[in-house]
């Protein structure tokens, strides 16, 4: 078993217009998604949600507001798997409720570091 | 009462209250001795009130000889440390002639430490649960064998390595620092809910000492409620969660100590009563922002309990077992979740995602699959109900396992 994290890219959800029942949509698919790998006992870790606003420091101690963007996306959160290989991830990930707001999914593995 | 039954109905009452007391006064080295004195006083009155008859007030009778004993204890070694042996002056304990205070306040106070004392986090959950039933709920030794079905030598055996242990760690009879609390509170209502479960699920067919189990550790819930310092969200959501089960204790065994399965449960037999008091206590669970498991649980048990026929009621309870898998894994949340999932997306739905579970070695998933498999493939659910049997240990679920099957090839 080894240790990935799936990091959500996306649009800043904020801009995306939900009506309150699309809001409690939302909320339904991450739970039904996250919670069938949780029933698996391969979820290690929710993690967490981020928020929109932010700041990226750059070199020469540069710094820019709001989040590190790749073109128009930002890390809307991350989340920590137990699985067996970097494929069954990604067969999960092909469920993650992101990608139904246009946003993507991206899969690394975790190198243990102990001292 | 008759006179009989007095002194057992006493002793389970008055018993925990004054040891709680003493232990308190002679420290946490010296529990047996406590337990002694509690022991010899109540000896006393067995043999006194049958000669002499009942006393005015009887609870009084006993505080009083149990506080002379332990203050006749306490003068004596007080004369050995300071006539006989100075030397031993200094030695780990000393003695000292304190009041024994057997007040309401202060036999309340004295529960709440010596439960904080005994779920200690260096003790064995059975040990912490053996401890409890015998200092905090006055349980004899006997009592505590049987409702962990084994013998008095082992029980014994338990309760003196946990003594032992506690006097090492120098665990204090006192609420923990504000710092620790919150993780000792959370050791607590891990011991209080393993003593429910034991009374809860037990094979053992003491209807009466079962219930009890239940019982006491809801008492002890109730404790923590009481006292501001340790009256948290997730204490309360426990104490719900007690409730909405105990409610159907009832119902859930027919007189032939067969199990009833939810479904079959009669419903005027559930305690309408206890289904209020975990509403009260789960309402009174909703301070804050902090979700324990607990909360989860309570709330799944409210909708199974409260709220069984409400349309919503399989979406809320999805929608429970998924927070508390992410919460916290067990194969049982696991199961469950895939039962409500039948129930809002269907069996196949539910099927497949039975499968991905890895818990193929388990009775309660061939069950499972067995219940899910009946509309649809009845060949498979046999099967699957026919392997549930082989894998389950207690005859109370063979028996329901082979109603199902039978049920099938008609």
């Amino acid at each position: 078993m080894k240790e990935f994290v799936m990091i959500y890219w996306s649009e800043p959800l904020g801009e995306i217009k939900l009506t309150p029942e699309g809001n409690m949509e939302v909320s339904k698919e991450w739970e039904n998604w996250m919670g069938g790998i949780a029933a698996q006992n391969k979820l290690v870790s929710p993690g967490m949600r981020l928020g929109n606003e932010g700041r990226t420091v750059k070199p020469g101690n540069v710094v820019t507001n709001g989040p590190y963007a790749e073109i128009k996306e930002i890390v809307g959160g991350l989340s920590i798997f137990r699985a067996e290989s970097i494929e069954e991830a990604t067969e999960w990930a092909k469920s993650c409720p992101i990608l139904n707001v246009g946003g993507n999914v991206e899969i690394r593995d975790i190198i243990q570091m102990n001292g | 009462m008759q006179e009989k039954e007095l002194i057992p109905h006493l002793y389970r009452t008055e018993f925990r209250k004054i040891a709680a007391v003493l232990c308190r006064s002679l420290g946490i080295e010296h529990i047996s001795i406590a337990e002694d004195i509690v022991g010899d006083t109540f000896l006393l009155a067995a043999e006194t009130w049958g000669l002499k008859g009942i006393p005015q007030n009887p609870a009084a009778w006993l505080y009083t000889v149990a506080k002379n004993k332990a203050k006749d204890l306490l003068k004596r070694n007080a004369v050995f440390s300071q006539k006989v042996s100075p030397e031993l002056k200094n030695s780990a304990s000393e003695f000292h002639e304190t009041d024994i205070d057997l007040s309401v306040q202060n036999i309340r106070d004295s529960q709440l430490q010596m439960m904080f004392a005994i779920c200690h986090p260096s003790l064995p959950a059975e040990a912490q649960i053996g401890l409890s039933l015998r200092i905090l709920c006055g349980f004899s030794i006997d009592e505590i064998a049987d409702a962990f079905l084994t013998n008095k030598e082992t029980i014994n055996k338990r309760l003196y390595r946990a003594k032992e242990r506690l006097k090492q760690v120098k665990a204090k009879i006192e609420l923990p620092p504000d710092a620790e609390i919150d993780k000792r509170i959370e050791n607590v209502l891990t011991t209080v809910y393993l003593l429910f479960n034991e009374g809860y699920y037990s094979s053992s067919t003491n209807t009466v000492l079962r219930k009890d189990l239940c019982l006491e550790a809801m008492r002890l819930n109730h404790m923590l409620t009481e006292n501001k310092i340790t009256d948290k969200p997730a204490v309360n959501a426990l104490l719900a969660l007690m409730c909405f089960h105990s409610s159907r204790f009832e119902a859930r065994v027919d007189s032939n100590g067969e199990l009833i399965l939810y479904e079959d449960q009669d419903i005027s037999l559930w305690n309408k009563g206890l289904i209020k008091q975990g509403e009260h206590f789960l309402n009174r669970a909703a301070q804050g922002d902090v979700l324990s498991r607990y909360h989860l649980e309570a709330a799944i048990a409210y909708w199974h309990t409260a709220e069984r026929d409400s349309p919503q009621k399989w979406e809320k309870v999805l929608s429970l077992y998924n927070r508390l898998l992410i919460v916290e894994y067990s194969p049982i949340a696991a199961l469950n979740r895939t039962y409500a999932l039948a129930k809002v997306y269907g069996n196949e739905a539910a099927i497949a995602e039975a499968e991905k579970l890895g818990l193929d070695q388990s009775h309660l998933y061939h069950s499972l699959l067995g219940e899910l498999y009946t509309e649809i493939d009845k060949r498979k659910a046999i099967e699957h109900f026919t392997a549930a049997s082989k894998l389950t240990k207690t005859s109370a679920d063979k028996n329901v396992i082979r109603k199902k099957i039978e049920k099938l090839k008609h």
